[in-house]
C-alpha cells in the first residue's frame, strides 16, 4: 500500500514540477501589529499567487509564504520597502521535493526488502551481510564496525548500537563462534531487528539503556566455518565446527573458536590434535577470528558484559569453564542466570539450567568467557539455545522466531541488570 | 611432603578448601605479587598447618577457609583440577553433568525396552542424584528424573523413573549396566499407529530410502517420521553401549535409510547414523541394520563404526 502512496506521490510531484521550480520558501517575522495587517492583507489577495504555509496571526508565530519564483522579486522588494524581515527558508522547493521523493522511494524500498526478509527461516552469509546493511543504512541507531578479517579473508563485522557518546559502558552479544550452530545466528538476527525496533518504538527498557551503554551485536563470529556449512547437504560440510585454517595436519583443517582464547589455554578441557572437533590450536590466539575480536574489545576498554551464544542444550551459564571452583562473583551471577531463565521460561515455557560451564556441560579450556572474565568483564554469560537433543543442531525454522523471542527476554533482563549495576 | 599435604588434603571433604590451598602452595613457587596476597597466603598456610597439626577428620563445609583465601581480587588464575577429583561420591547436584549423563544413559536403556517408532524418549529433568564407588573400581549413580515422549510433543506428560546406572571402570571399555523403573510404563502392547506403519511398509515391494533425516534446516517429512525415530531408537543400543562418564552422546541425523528385504516379517532397515559426543563435540558415524515389528520391538542386528573421513580434504561422492 505505502509503496503506491509513495508511487502517487512521485506522479503528482513530477506533475507540480514545471510550477515549483525555482519557488522559495519566505520565512517572515512580523515585528508590530502593522506588519501583521499587512501581511493578512496580501494573503486576501488571492491573484497574488502566494502560498501561505502558515498564517499571519500575530508577532509571536513566523509566516511562512511559498513565493512563486517570478513574483520573488517584487515580493522581496515589497517586504523590504515597508521594513519587514525575512529569511530564505527553503532555496529552492524543487530540490527538496526531489530529495524527499528519492527518500520516499528509498524507505518503500527498505520496506519491502525487511519485509520479505524471513525471520523464520536460515540465511547464507550474503543475506545475513545484506539485512546487515539494510539495517545499519536505514537507523542512526546502528552502524556496521568491521574488526578484520577471517583467515579465507571474509569481512568480520559487529553492528553497533550507539545513541552517541564515545566509548560509552558496552554490551558484547556473539553468534555463531560454532559453525553448526545455526540457531545461534539466527537467533541473533531477530535480536538485531528486535532491539531496533524496540528502540523505535520507544518500547521499555532498550531506549533507557540505549540512553547509557552501547550495545554490540556479532551475528556471525565464525564467517569461514558458517560458509563452509552452507556448502552442500552433506553432514561432512553441515556438522562443520570449527574455523577453516590449514593446521600442521594437512589432512585435517580447522581451530575450536572456543577453546583458542587467551584463558588457560593448554588446560584440560581442549585437544592438540588438529583433527579433534575441540582442537585448541597452536597457541593462544592463534586463530585471526578470536585475535580480531579480543583485540577489538580489549582497545575498547569499557565493556561490563561480554554474551556468547551456542546451541543445544538450553543451559545458561557463567564462568568457569576451565575449573570447577565457583568464580569470586558466583552467587551474582548465579541469581543472575536464573533470573534470566526464568524471564525465558515466562514466554514459551522453555525449560533452562542455569550453572558454571564446568559444572554444567564439561571442562573447557581456553573459552571466551573465561576470557572476558578473567579481563574484569564481570557479567559473562554463554547460552546454549535449543533444543535438549530432539534435533540438535537441526532445529527446525519454525522454531527460530520463538526461540529468538524467549532469548531476548533472558537477554533483555541481563542487559537490564547490567545498565542497573555499573562497576 | 607435598604428597602427604596432598594426601591429608585428599581426605578434606570440601573440594573447595583443596583447591584454593592447592593453588596456594603452587604460586609460592612464583611469589606473592602483593602484601594483601602474602596476608592472605600466611592465613591460608597458618589454616593448613593447623589442620595437619590437629589430624582430625575432615572439617565439614562450614569450616572452609574465609572468602579472603579464594582470593577475589587474586589476577592469578587458580591451577585446574585432576580428572579424579572431579568426581565426587554423595550426593550430586541433579542439573551437574555427572547426574545428567548417568540419567541419558538410564534414558538409552529405557529407549532400547520400550521405544519404538511412534514412541522415543527424552530427558526432561534429574530430581535427586547421588553417586558410590562400587568393587572393581566402578561407580554406581542412583537417579530420580523424568522423561517425556518426544513423539508425543509438548502435549505429552512427563513420566518419573527411577534408576541405578553402573559404569565398569575397566582396562577395556564395557558399557555401562542399568536397572531401571518407570512409573505408568507398563509393557504396553503397540498402537494403532504402529500397526498401520507396519503394515505400510512391511510388504515386499516396499522400498523406502532416503537421507539427512532432518535436513539441513530441520526438516523432516511426517512419512520420515517413524523412521527416524525407529533409527533414534536403534542407536540408543550404540549409545549405550558406547557411554561412559566421560560421554554423553545424542543422535543429530538419520544420515542414510534403505530399506531391506523383509526377513521373518520384520521391517529390515540399514541405517547410517550420526551421533554426537557433548564434551569432546565430536561427530561419529554408525551403520547399522535394524529390525522391527510391533511384537518383537527393535532390534539391531549388526553395528559397524564408520570412519568419517575426518583426514579427507575433499568428501567422497
Amino acid at each position: 500500500m505505502r509503496l503506491y502512496l509513495a508511487v502517487f506521490a512521485l506522479l503528482a510531484a513530477v506533475h507540480c514540477e514545471e510550477l515549483i521550480n525555482g519557488d522559495q520558501v519566505l520565512r517572515i517575522n512580523a515585528e508590530s501589529e502593522d506588519h501583521i495587517q499587512i501581511l493578512k492583507m496580501l494573503e486576501r489577495d488571492v491573484d497574488s499567487g502566494l502560498d501561505f504555509w502558515t498564517h499571519a496571526v500575530s508577532t509571536e508565530r513566523p509566516v511562512d509564504i511559498r513565493v512563486p519564483h517570478s513574483s520573488l522579486h517584487a515580493v522581496k522588494d515589497f517586504l523590504k520597502k515597508n521594513n519587514i524581515p525575512f529569511t530564505v527558508m527553503i532555496n529552492n522547493v524543487q530540490e527538496l521535493l526531489v530529495r524527499e521523493r528519492e527518500e520516499m522511494v528509498r524507505n518503500a524500498e527498505i520496506e519491502s526488502k525487511t519485509k520479505s526478509f524471513s525471520f523464520a527461516a536460515y540465511h547464507d552469509l550474503e543475506t545475513i551481510y545484506n539485512f546487515m546493511d539494510t539495517l545499519a543504512n536505514h537507523s542512526k541507531l546502528i552502524s556496521k564496525v568491521k574488526i578484520g578479517s577471517t583467515y579465507e579473508n571474509r569481512s568480520m563485522y559487529v553492528l553497533k548500537f550507539s545513541t552517541g557518546g564515545v566509548k560509552r559502558p558496552a554490551i558484547w552479544i556473539d553468534a555463531g563462534i560454532h559453525a553448526r550452530e545455526w540457531i545461534s545466528h539466527a537467533t541473533a538476527v531477530w535480536l538485531a531487528d528486535r532491539i531496533a525496533t524496540d528502540f523505535k518504538e520507544n518500547r521499555a527498557p532498550v531506549p533507557s539503556i540505549l540512553s547509557k551503554m552501547d550495545i554490540y551485536l556479532m551475528i556471525v563470529a565464525n564467517p569461514d566455518g558458517y560458509v563452509f556449512t552452507h556448502r552442500s547437504s552433506s553432514p561432512l560440510y553441515r556438522f562443520w565446527c570449527k574455523s577453516r585454517s590449514a593446521t600442521s595436519n594437512p589432512k585435517c583443517q580447522g581451530v575450536d573458536l572456543n577453546r583458542n582464547w587467551d584463558a588457560e589455554f593448554g588446560g584440560p578441557g581442549a585437544s592438540d590434535d588438529p583433527c579433534a572437533e575441540d582442537y585448541r590450536g597452536p597457541s593462544s590466539q592463534s586463530e585471526i577470528e578470536v585475535k580480531n575480536i579480543a583485540k577489538f574489545i580489549m582497545s575498547h576498554g569499557n565493556f561490563k558484559s561480554f554474551m556468547t551464544l551456542h546451541s543445544y542444550m538450553q543451559f545458561l551459564m557463567y564462568p568457569y569453564g576451565y575449573i570447577g571452583i565457583d568464580a569470586p562473583d558466583w552467587p551474582e551471577l548465579h541469581d543472575v542466570a536464573t533470573k534470566a531463565s526464568k524471564a525465558l521460561n515466562s514466554w514459551h515455557g522453555t525449560v533452562y539450567k542455569v550453572g558454571s560451564i564446568f559444572h554444567t556441560i564439561d571442562q573447557a579450556s581456553g573459552a571466551s568467557v573465561d576470557w572476558a572474565y578473567l579481563r574484569g568483564i564481570k557479567y559473562s554469560f554463554a547460552f546454549e539455545l535449543r533444543d535438549t537433543g530432539e534435533y540438535g543442531f537441526l532445529l527446525p525454522a519454525n522454531q527460530i522466531v520463538s526461540t529468538a523471542r524467549e532469548t531476548w527476554f533472558a537477554l533483555r533482563y541481563i542487559m537490564k541488570y547490567v545498565c542497573d549495576h555499573p562497576y | 611432603m607435598l604428597s602427604v599435604i596432598h594426601t591429608h588434603l585428599e581426605s578434606v571433604s570440601s573440594r573447595l578448601c583443596y583447591a584454593t590451598v592447592l593453588r596456594f602452595i603452587n604460586s609460592s613457587s612464583s611469589g606473592p605479587r602483593s602484601s594483601p596476597e602474602r596476608i592472605m597466603k600466611a592465613f591460608c598456610s597458618l589454616w593448613l598447618l593447623l589442620s595437619l597439626v590437629e589430624l582430625s577428620p575432615a572439617p565439614p563445609a562450614s569450616q572452609e577457609p574465609p572468602l579472603v583465601c579464594r582470593g577475589a581480587t587474586d589476577p592469578a588464575p587458580p591451577q585446574p583440577e585432576t580428572q579424579e577429583d572431579m568426581a565426587s561420591t554423595g550426593d550430586l547436584e541433579p542439573t551437574h553433568f555427572p547426574a545428567r549423563r548417568a540419567a541419558q544413559v538410564a534414558l538409552h536403556h529405557l529407549n532400547t525396552l520400550h521405544g519404538s517408532p511412534f514412541r522415543v524418549f527424552g530427558l526432561q529433568q534429574v530430581h535427586k542424584a547421588s553417586a558410590e564407588d562400587v568393587a572393581a573400581g566402578g561407580r554406581k549413580y542412583s537417579l530420580d528424573f523424568s522423561v517425556t515422549d518426544w513423539a508425543s510433543g509438548s502435549a505429552g506428560p512427563a513420566l518419573r523413573c527411577s534408576a541405578e546406572v553402573m559404569f565398569p571402570r575397566t582396562q577395556q571399555h564395557s558399557g555401562p549396566e542399568v536397572q531401571l523403573r518407570c512409573e505408568a510404563l507398563q509393557q504396553v502392547s503397540s498402537t494403532a499407529e504402529e500397526h498401520a506403519f507396519y503394515q505400510k511398509y512391511v510388504t515386499p515391494d516396499s522400498a523406502v530410502s532416503a537421507q539427512h533425516l532432518p535436513d539441513s534446516y530441520g526438516n523432516m517429512s511426517e512419512d520420515m517420521q517413524p523412521f527416524w525415530r525407529l533409527a533414534r531408537v536403534a542407536a540408543s543400543f550404540i549409545m549405550l553401549r558406547e557411554s561412559s562418564e566421560n560421554t554423553e552422546f545424542n543422535m543429530v541425523q538419520v544420515a542414510s535409510i534403505t530399506q531391506q528385504e523383509s526377513s521373518e516379517k520384520q521391517l529390515m532397515l540399514d541405517y547410517v547414523v550420526l551421533l554426537h559426543d557433548l564434551p569432546s563435540q565430536e561427530i561419529v558415524q554408525w551403520k547399522l541394520l535394524v529390525s522391527w515389528s510391533p511384537d518383537r520391538g527393535v532390534r539391531v542386528l549388526q553395528t559397524e563404526w564408520q570412519p568419517r573421513c575426518p583426514h579427507a580434504t575433499k568428501p567422497p561422492n
